[in-house]
């Protein structure tokens, strides 16, 4: 009887702190991809408010604490950390697999995404609980602001590799510069 | 160079994927004729001043947007999404 | 040398440097240039093309003669500005351009040969015969004139990009752009103030003005101290702002680690800077007079001279003269007076000039030649009292200040010439959303920039809706500028003007005489402003000479363009962090780790990495391996990650619809649980890509594509979901990362997976073109019946968290029943075999008619490029389409690339058939084979074509036949 074993997008690279940055992977959980069909967003905002607390988000939000549900696109969100209940409006697809997820602490967090992707991530135009699809190098990423010194990247799974590459790279930077 | 991506706001041009003039919005009919497809895939104008485009923000929300804006002065007066424009 | 208790850094600690291997002392606070000047080193460098000994200019980025080379063998960084440069202890400096040494260059030969030398020399010259040009005279040329060189090795050293976004970005942080920055900041806007000096403050650490009581240095200081304190303030020094673009983006370039002993961190970073506005307050650059000899070391700007007097504390003569055209520059007498310092006279050419101080003064007078050959030694001066020679071995000379209008050109803007300061000026709305204040604007009195700093910056608060802030203007000086146009002077020598590149005000006539009077023309005959400064120093001066020459004014005469970037800025900080790995994202599969340990060689595809093959030990050559897998697969099993390929999710209830209308074939007929080929056309007719969608249940699909159009494909699909058929209710999205996903091929593929799956599966229950979902030890998979190889084959997907182990037991299992994996050189094999396309094939220019697909193509539905693909030309018979070629000859080579002929013809475009896309040798039948495209292809089976191949020199005579070559019925896969 065989036995398949799950391997995490980045095992094996992280966690880290490089200077005043901590990375950390954040295990990937249960994620759905929900997508409302069409004039299906109420209702399936309903539902899910319903079933786990959550709304289905704005452009640019991200909502909830323990069950979340982000915004990725174009009448898109993910719901992250909950099973997806039973919704009729809407596609809902796994991609539970499909993320690497990386979780940036410390007070130069801001300063190494700045070297890494053209969003304005300042404090009064990026506050807690938004999100945004950008690039991160040249990848396509999501950032969500998770608090004060603390965002979310994702990427695809498969680039997994590259951005913890980047992030230690611009980590690095940050912290030669500031003992110089 | 930036474009305002209706969906997230003013983005940097990198996070956008160039498409063309707007007026492949208009898709002939299936009948419509050889001398109205021709013109809908390979006639172009190539305006001096303002114009509408097609821009995919690729590396942001999916969204297909028409970009209004001028060739010679580079300004952007808006954009509007794809889903909801006219050619 | 150093000047007793002057200079802001009169108290900084001693440093040692080299310069050409000679050791020095400076101190901190210094710059380069400042420490060789304290050291009486006047001489620093040789001239482009005459070779010509030249000492420091100036004291800012504009320096034209001071280049040095800093660094050894890799981490060499040439044409470093030794005014800019930052003195670190134990730096070592190198002059370039000169050989054996700076004080006796053997190129200087070439000063003897100016005569010959002039503009338009090369073209006049080099122009016969045109052999020579790439071999004999570019070389030598290139040998002669030039600046530093890199080393040719691979630099480590690291550079960064960053991003920015502001309110307001303030460009220069002199009196003008301190108070626009306090003024926006005090407002509680995002400011950013960028200045490329490592300290604060522009002109006021260069002069001794008080503001507001205070030493004007001191007062900056203060300033800088209040907005450092501010959250909303960000302050980059030592950033160069180089370039305006659309929509309020900057580019800055901000020097990191070049004032560090210290190379670890990045070196430069090349900032991106956002901002709703931004206030130009770059000041204004001092420009030489044109008079004979004026090229020696020790005559420098006036400015410049205060400034090394002033910033730091040295005086770069012991007898100092000044040759000046107004009363700023008296400034330079007075402050070398005030600290000590011998002034032998001041040469002001203004009849009306008066002294402001204790010096003598030559009204009316020009400076007419010089001496001193490695060295200023003395000047000879006409003036309306007669002619003298006056000892003197720091000539400190103004023409006047030239606004640094740069950066408001980068956008096609062009300057207004200004008769009140005889110079340009910005013109307002060349670059939209940004002002201009202080000397940048024309304004040059302290108090006229302070107080233009806070006007500019209010009135941008009112257009930005803010309110006015709450900010007083400083006492200062308001001394009028005064100043009378003086161009150049007449007298026996050369008069330059751009020290760089050597151009002469004689080679500005010779061009307008030549009839190269338009100005752009004559920039590119002389290469006036075309060295590393650009002309910083000399762009005006030459204009006025070249509107002399050809009797127009100077605005008549015009402007060259300012382009980005304002200085010099490394293609390695543009290209910061893409050096090898960091070049492009890497796509890795869950297979990879486990594909690299088995030696596997890995190729790009798109940004994914692919195993070529699986080497095993005995074989040699990637073919050996190759053979062994085709025959492995053919015979027994093996396993390939295919989860490269592109899988997009489609859910709703038009779906079927949607994929009725992006695929030419039908979908809508598809049932649940079964796998149809599609082939997807663009709006033009042509072949996009292909692939296979499954239905997996009521309204859901998933869709593949192949590797490489992956992207193209979800572009695709949202552009024809969002702007061709909003009205079909449908969704999709990727899940090419999700699933990680293997052929299992073979005629023990199912065997291979009934040892893996909860539940043995059958061909009843899985016949060919089947899928669903399966168990594995408990995850739940998907299992699609298909084929890319011919062999009875399935292609498993599970979770990808899964996909590494899932990947060792497939392949172990494999290896157990005499199969194992295989790559894409087999893959390729295996398909050819079977006549199977790919985008070799597929290549954008083919039709569904051309790879003989054309029924696919559903007349009872519209769809992408449907009714393109019915035009007259893509259906004609005499179109070239796909074809099998086997050989004739044994040992005859089959190329890719290759043309094919009829027998007998010239081998000639014109008499072209078609051409060979994908060729192979097969194991399984014992020769090469290929694909190609060949004019009316399938009525010609049978018939010899010669391959010709002018690249690789193959001539090869080969038979057209069916390209399906292996089980022509496709028994193999549904068996």
């Amino acid at each position: 009887m065989v036995k398949l074993i799950a391997k995490s997008p980045c095992m094996g690279l992280l966690p880290k702190t490089i200077g005043a940055v901590d990375l950390t992977e954040v295990e990937p959980a249960l994620i759905t991809l929900i997508a409302p069909f069409a004039g299906q967003t109420k209702a399936v905002s309903a539902a899910l408010k319903d079933a786990l607390g959550v709304s289905f988000p704005a452009p640019n939000r991200a909502v909830g604490t323990g069950a979340r549900a982000v915004w990725v696109g174009m009448g898109q969100a993910l719901l992250m950390g909950a099973n997806c209940p039973d919704l009729k409006g809407a596609a809902c697809i796994d991609q539970s697999d499909a993320w690497a997820i990386v979780r940036i602490d410390g007070v130069d967090t801001s300063a190494v995404l700045a070297r890494l992707t053209p969003l304005d991530v300042r404090d009064s135009q990026f506050k807690r609980g938004h999100t945004a699809r950008t690039l991160v190098g040249h990848m396509t990423a999501s950032i969500t602001r998770l608090g004060v010194h603390s965002f979310e990247v994702m990427v695809m799974r498969s680039m997994a590799g590259t951005l913890v590459h980047e992030l230690e790279q611009a980590a690095e930077n940050m912290a030669a510069r500031a003992t110089a | 160079m930036r474009l305002p991506c209706p969906l997230c706001g003013d983005r940097d041009r990198r996070e956008f994927f160039y498409q063309g003039a707007a007026v492949t919005l208009d898709r002939p009919a299936r009948d419509a004729g050889d001398a109205a497809w021709n013109d809908y895939l390979h006639n172009r104008d190539n305006p001096a001043g303002e114009t509408r485009d097609l821009w995919h923000h690729e590396a942001g929300c999916g969204a297909w947007i028409v970009v209004h804006r001028n060739t010679v002065t580079h300004e952007v007066y808006g954009a509007e999404l794809a889903q909801k424009a006219k050619a | 040398m150093r000047v007793q208790g002057k200079g802001l850094n009169a108290n900084g600690a001693p440093l040692t440097f080299t310069f050409d291997g000679q050791e020095y002392q400076g101190r901190e606070g210094d710059t380069l240039a400042a420490a060789l000047l304290a050291n009486g080193q006047r001489l620093v460098g040789r001239s482009f093309k005459y070779h010509r000994p030249r000492g420091i200019l100036s004291a800012g980025s504009e320096e034209p003669n001071a280049l040095v080379t800093l660094g050894e063998a890799a981490k060499q960084d040439p044409n470093i500005r030794a005014t800019t440069q930052e003195l670190f202890d134990g730096l070592e400096a190198r002059s370039q351009n000169a050989w054996p040494s700076l004080k006796n260059d053997v190129m200087a030969v070439n000063d003897l040969m100016s005569p010959f030398l002039s503009a338009g020399f090369y073209y006049k010259t080099f122009m016969w015969p045109k052999a020579f040009w790439e071999k004999v005279y570019e070389p030598i040329i290139r040998r002669a004139a030039g600046l530093g060189a890199l080393s040719g090795e691979t630099n480590d050293d690291t550079y960064e990009k960053a991003f920015a976004h502001c309110d307001v970005l303030v460009i220069g942080a002199g009196p003008a752009g301190i108070m626009a920055a306090l003024t926006a900041a005090r407002a509680g806007l995002d400011v950013i103030l960028a200045d490329e000096d490592s300290r604060m403050g522009g002109r006021l650490l260069a002069e001794t003005y008080d503001v507001d009581g205070q030493a004007g240095a001191d007062w900056a200081t203060q300033q800088i101290a209040e907005l450092n304190a501010m959250e909303n303030v960000r302050l980059m020094p030592r950033t160069t702002v180089a370039g305006a673009y659309d929509q309020g983006t900057y580019a800055a370039l901000e020097r990191v680690g070049h004032h560090r002993a210290d190379r670890t961190g990045p070196r430069e970073c090349f900032w991106r800077i956002v901002s709703k506005r931004s206030i130009l307050c770059a000041g204004a650059l001092e420009r030489p007079i044109a008079f004979p000899n004026n090229d020696r070391p020790g005559i420098m700007t006036a400015g410049a001279v205060r400034s090394y007097l002033n910033r730091w504390g040295v005086a770069p003569g012991q007898a100092v003269t000044v040759f000046a055209n107004n009363d700023d520059a008296h400034r330079t007498a007075l402050d070398f007076i005030d600290a000590g310092v011998t002034v032998a006279g001041v040469i002001d050419s203004r009849d009306s000039a008066h002294a402001l101080g204790d010096y003598p003064l030559f009204k009316g007078g020009q400076v007419i030649a010089t001496k001193g050959r490695h060295g200023l030694t003395s000047i000879t001066v006409e003036h309306s009292g007669g002619t003298e020679e006056i000892a003197t071995d720091c000539l400190a000379m103004s023409g006047g200040w030239n606004p640094t209008v740069h950066l408001t050109c980068h956008m096609n803007g062009r300057p207004t010439w200004s008769d009140n300061i005889f110079s340009f000026v910005p013109t307002e709305g060349s670059v939209p959303n940004m002002s201009v204040a202080g000397a940048a604007n024309g304004v040059f009195s302290t108090l006229g920039c302070l107080q233009d700093g806070i006007d500019t910056t209010q009135r941008v608060l009112v257009d930005l809706g803010v309110d006015a802030a709450d900010v007083e203007t400083p006492s200062a000086e308001d001394a009028p500028y005064r100043i009378e146009p003086l161009w150049q002077v007449e007298g026996k020598g050369r008069k330059w003007l751009d020290f760089q590149n050597d151009v002469t005000v004689k080679d500005i006539r010779l061009a307008a005489l030549e009839n190269f009077r338009s100005v752009e023309h004559m920039k590119r005959y002389t290469t006036q402003g075309m060295a590393t400064d650009q002309g910083k120093n000399s762009n005006v001066a030459a204009l006025a000479v070249l509107a002399d020459a050809t009797g127009r004014g100077i605005p008549e005469t015009g402007t060259t363009t300012f382009r980005p970037p304002y200085s010099p800025v490394a293609i390695a900080a543009m290209g910061a962090g893409s050096q090898g790995h960091g070049f492009a994202p890497e796509r890795l599969m869950t297979s990879h780790h486990a594909t690299t340990s088995r030696g596997a060689p890995m190729i790009e595809a798109g940004l994914w990495y692919r195993p070529s093959y699986f080497p095993r030990s005995g074989e040699e050559t990637w073919l050996d391996s190759c053979n062994r897998e085709v025959t492995m697969v053919r015979g027994a099993v093996g396993v390939c990650d295919v989860s490269t390929l592109g899988k997009i999710d489609i859910q709703g209830p038009d779906a079927a619809a949607f994929l009725d209308f992006v695929y030419c074939n039908t979908f809508s007929t598809l049932k649940e649980k079964r796998v149809r080929y599609g082939l997807m056309l663009r709006e033009d007719g042509h072949v996009m890509d292909d692939g296979t969608t499954a239905c997996l249940g009521p309204n859901h699909y998933v869709m593949t594509t192949t590797t490489a159009a992956a992207g193209q494909v979800m572009r695709h699909l949202d552009w024809v979901s969002q702007a061709l058929r909003p009205d079909l209710d449908v969704r999709f999205a990727s899940v090419t990362e999700q699933w990680a996903q293997f052929a299992v091929a073979g005629p023990k593929s199912r065997d291979l997976l009934n040892t893996i799956f909860d539940d043995e599966i059958d061909n009843d229950s899985w016949p060919f073109m089947a899928c669903g979902t399966v168990g594995i030890s408990g995850v739940q998979g998907r299992l699609f019946r298909i084929s890319f190889s011919g062999e009875h084959a399935y292609e498993i997907a599970v979770p990808a968290r899964y996909g590494a182990s899932l990947f060792g037991q497939l392949t172990a299992q494999a290896e157990a029943m005499g199969g194992g994996a295989y790559g894409m050189e087999a893959l390729n094999v295996m398909r050819i075999e079977k006549g199977f396309i790919t985008h070799a094939e597929i290549h954008g220019r083919t039709t569904a008619f051309d790879i003989g697909f054309d029924r696919m193509v559903s007349q009872k539905k519209d769809c992408i490029g449907n009714a393109p693909s019915r035009r007259e030309g893509l259906l004609d018979p005499q179109r070239e389409q796909l074809v099998g070629l086997k050989p004739i000859e044994a040992d005859g080579k089959l190329t890719s690339g290759a043309h094919l002929f009829v027998e007998g013809a010239d081998a000639v475009r014109l008499n072209s058939q078609g051409y060979v896309t994908s060729v192979c040798y097969s194991p399984t039948l014992g020769h090469d084979l290929g694909l190609a495209f060949l004019k009316d292809g399938p009525n010609r089976y049978g018939e010899h074509v010669i391959l010709v191949d002018h690249l690789r020199d193959v001539r090869t005579l080969y038979e057209v036949c069916h390209p399906v070559f292996l089980d022509p019925e496709g028994e193999l896969a549904r068996g």
